[in-house]
């Protein structure tokens, strides 16, 4: 067929303009309620504002390591601590010259992204208790080292906060200072969030496996992360010495940080405005209700507690009202493999890729022992064997989660180096997962889209001020998975959560995100379980087109049919063994493979 | 001051030890890391103060009720914040859970309790120097439970269905051992080890709401480089982070004692991860 000369023209859907407007009357509504303050005159209410403005600047930063990155960060409170006490010393000159408080300001950011990084920095290897635990170790060494630590602090007895000169002086200056940088905070943090980066983040948080496989390096990502909410918390520890106008340790208690981390989570995971109203919400309420304060931490706690066993979605998904719309009952998948001449737009040349003498343990099982395979571009190479003979593992073994004990990897007669899966997707090598790993929360597009995450070019900084390149990043990905989504047939479903397809879908969905890479070659692990017969004579098809564009497919299946339809060549395995080897015919009919696997 | 480096160092050493073993035995039973240990030891610092010195309850009543609150504790933390989200371990949600019902007890008791730290009374006058019960409470306390977990675990029946929990609690489902009775009990176990920590270490470090963040992190400690699960590793490592705790203190200053004791944890578990005496888990794709 030829899809170049006649283009189906796929084109990513824009938002309307009512629903864009739907999306940003809440952040309206803000923006006016936070400029008009000032018209009532209320100067407490003023400094409830400033606090709401400054809390929520941390909170901002926290919310990617947090809601986004998923890292459970309960001591960021010593960050704030750290950047008050840069801001204070600085500008009361008692170390140095006296600092003018705006570059004092600055260097409290510079000073929060170091130490953001130095604490963010156990995440990298650490499981989620162990990092809550350092970063509250951090926060209780922090506050000591503020105590004892005179010279400099001023220790228990305090240092004075800055004023900070016109034109943005105590009061409503000040006021306006705060929610402007609320709102520069506010505006960078959602560019993230809709950037690759933000969706990375999230593809760690929800999918880590996958999303190495999709080229995503999770240290540099978190490491850029911290830095920019370290710097962030920094700036809200300036302007919280200014606001309290002197600090000692005991403002910086860990009820605090207990304030932040919950005000994320009631906001919920993944979202920029529930956050921001969770965060409102908690610095306004004990103000409401006076005899409350001594008792707000308990409420917070007890809030924590109802939205981890209730609610775990947050304010988010309870005004995430689109997806509880129902979905159409009966659903069909129909891919477009004519769409593929656009997918693969530029031709591969052809590669071979080879595993030779691959042998891996784990413990005394031997799950792969002297394996060798070869697959080429442009054919369907299938994998089988009972279960246990290390289909999979030769799979892990490709994209890099195992080392062998024994034998390599080439492409093109270059070795590839193991134990770097990220690093495979830039080889060209694409894979599905017998469980498909997916990002719950976010839409069938936004998961298609995490697979183009090495395409982009934009970085951190251009993405947070959405430069030129970043939207030029943002449409290509866009346009590209909704391409993809519309060869395998699920365009229709791109603005859903993914967490409510159903499972069939789910695997063309994986395919769509492994189709982003344009992949040389692409590792399928059971693509067909739990298929019907119509949707895997159609995967077949996707399939056997899909290598027809160039790509080497090793697909690992146990429908037996399927294979002997779609493969141009068939390794059977057998105890991490190579059993036989040949065309579908010669398999079909090999005596050893008939009595072990096939059945009569 | 040697002296008083041994006996104050192994004494706290204790405790740590204790709440570590804590930690182990709920880890053991659900493979949930639970921030309610810190707050089991402050309860029974407080909870004792209470009972003894404000109630003026005989010693050992006040020690049988310590005990009894925090086997109730323990289960209404299995049930309340543990069962519902074991489901999905894997998204950790529990982390969340125990952390906002150990909060919600730490700040109920610095309302009613109060923020100021109270005295301990003293229960067995006897002593200056080593023969001080502060000194020596913690140490017995603390051999008595591991000699006591020693016997339940390998000479009685129930303390094997312990184990098996341990090991593999899906082939121990499947040879019908009653895994969830088995967790609660091993939640109320550690309710009892973690209170008899604060009690018996109550009079060292006084009956204080704030001591529970201090016990989470120094509880954990030992055991996250010890190796989870490893009640050796929480002893040893109890004992020596004491230890060096005291003699920090001594010689060159707390705040020094708590940024090595933190920098040592860090490094340690960035180098290995799974601790020093634990294995590393093999990956699952």
């Amino acid at each position: 067929m030829d899809a170049s000369a006649q283009p189906i023209s796929v084109r990513a859907a824009r938002p309307s303009r009512l629903a864009r407007l739907e999306a940003a009357l809440p952040w309206l509504a803000l923006a006016v309620a936070g400029i008009g303050l000032p018209l009532l005159d209320d100067s407490y209410a003023g400094v409830i504002a400033q606090r709401a403005c400054i809390y929520w600047i941390l909170c901002a930063g926290l919310n990617l390591v947090v809601g986004f990155a998923g890292q459970i960060a309960i001591g960021w409170v010593a960050l704030l601590t750290l950047g008050a006490y840069t801001t204070a010393v600085l500008t009361a000159g008692t170390v140095t010259a006296e600092w003018h408080p705006y570059l004092a300001l600055a260097a409290s950011a510079v000073f929060g992204a170091i130490f953001g990084v130095v604490v963010g920095l156990p995440a990298l290897r650490l499981r989620t208790f162990y990092f809550a635990m350092t970063t509250l170790g951090f926060a209780t060494i922090v506050t000591q080292v503020a105590l004892a630590w005179k010279s400099v602090t001023g220790g228990g007895i305090g240092t004075p906060g800055p004023v900070f000169p016109w034109p943005f002086d105590p009061g409503w200056g000040f006021y306006y200072f705060c929610l402007l940088l609320a709102a520069i905070a506010t505006w960078m943090t959602a560019n993230i969030a809709h950037s690759r980066f933000g969706r990375a983040l999230v593809a760690v948080r929800d999918a880590e496996v996958a999303a190495e496989a999709s080229g995503i390096a999770k240290p540099r990502l978190l490491v850029t992360v911290f830095l920019f909410s370290g710097a962030l918390a920094g700036v809200a520890g300036g302007l919280f010495s200014s606001l309290q106008s002197y600090i000692t340790p005991d403002a910086f208690t860990f009820d605090l940080s207990v304030l932040f981390f919950i005000a994320i989570l009631i906001g919920g995971r993944g979202s920029i405005l529930g956050p921001l109203l969770g965060t409102i919400i908690l610095t306004v309420l004990p103000e409401f209700a006076a005899p409350l304060v001594a008792w707000s931490t308990f409420l917070y706690a007890t809030l924590l507690l109802l939205i981890v066993l209730v609610i775990p979605g947050g304010i988010a998904d309870l005004l995430d009202y689109k997806n509880r719309r129902p979905l159409e009952q009966h659903r069909e998948i129909t891919p477009r493999p004519e769409l593929l001449g656009q997918v693969f737009r530029h031709g591969r040349d052809s590669r071979e890729f080879t595993l030779s003498n691959i042998a891996l343990h784990f413990g005394g099982v031997r799950a792969i022992d002297g394996l060798d395979l070869a697959v080429r571009s442009g054919e369907v190479h299938g994998l089988i064997g009972p279960n246990g003979s290390g289909k999979t593992t030769t799979l892990n073994v490709i994209s890099g989660y195992y080392a062998p004990h024994a034998g390599e990897a080439r492409l093109n007669r270059e070795p590839l180096p193991f134990l770097m899966p990220h690093r495979r997707a830039a080889y060209g090598i694409a894979r599905t997962f017998q469980t498909p790993r997916l990002i719950g929360g976010a839409s069938v597009l936004e998961n298609v889209m995490i697979g183009g995450t090495i395409d982009g070019q934009a970085t951190f900084t251009e993405s947070m001020l959405t430069l030129p390149r970043h939207r030029r990043d943002e449409a290509q990905l866009r346009e590209a998975a909704t391409l993809a989504l519309t060869t395998v047939g699920l365009e229709s479903l791109a603005g859903v959560r993914a967490d409510r397809l159903q499972h069939s879908e789910l695997r063309f969905m994986e395919i769509a995100r492994a189709l982003m890479l344009r992949p040389a070659f692409l590792l399928l692990d059971e693509p067909a379980a739990g298929l019907s017969a119509e949707e895997i004579r159609r995967l077949g098809a996707l399939i056997k087109a899909i290598s027809r564009q160039g790509a080497g497919v090793l697909l690992v299946e146990h429908h037996a049919d399927l294979i002997f339809d779609i493969c141009d060549r068939v390794t059977v395995l057998n105890l991490g063994k190579v059993l036989a080897a040949g065309t579908p015919t010669e398999i079909r009919s090999h005596r050893e493979v008939v009595s072990a696997y096939l059945g009569a | 001051m040697f002296e008083s480096i041994l006996s104050y160092g192994l004494a706290v050493g204790a405790v740590y030890a204790l709440i570590g073993i804590t930690y182990n035995v709920m880890y053991s039973a659900s493979r949930v890391f639970s921030f309610t240990a810190g707050m089991l030891g402050m309860l029974g610092g407080v909870l004792g103060a209470w009972f003894i010195a404000k109630l003026g309850l005989p010693v050992i009543v006040g020690l049988v009720l310590v005990l009894a609150c925090g086997a109730v504790i323990g289960i209404v933390t299995e049930i309340v914040t543990v069962r519902p989200v074991l489901k999905s371990i894997e998204q950790h949600l529990y982390v969340l859970s125990t952390l906002a019902f150990a909060l919600m007890v730490q700040q109920f008791t610095a309302i009613e309790w109060g923020t100021e730290a109270q005295p301990f009374p003293r229960l067995i006058p006897i002593g200056p120097g080593w023969l001080d019960q502060q000194f020596w409470l913690p140490m017995l306390a603390c051999a008595a439970t591991i000699f006591g977990l020693e016997f339940l675990y390998r000479r009685t029946l129930i303390g094997r269905a312990f184990l098996a929990i341990a090991e593999d609690s899906y082939a121990a489902r499947a040879l019908g051992l009653p895994e969830q009775r088995l967790r609660l009990a091993s939640f109320a176990l550690a309710g009892m080890i973690g209170t008899l920590a604060g009690f018996t270490g109550a009079e060292m470090l006084l009956a204080f709401f704030g001591n529970q963040s201090i016990l989470n992190f120094y509880g954990f400690v030992p055991v996250a480089l010890g190796g989870m699960g490893s009640n050796r590793g929480a002893v040893v490592g109890g004992l020596a982070l004491g230890l060096f705790q005291q003699a920090a203190n001594f010689l060159v200053g707390g705040i020094f004692a708590a940024v090595a004791v933190f920098v040592v944890f860090i490094v340690v578990l960035l180098l290995r991860p799974e601790g020093l005496g634990g294995a590393a888990a093999a990956r699952r794709v």
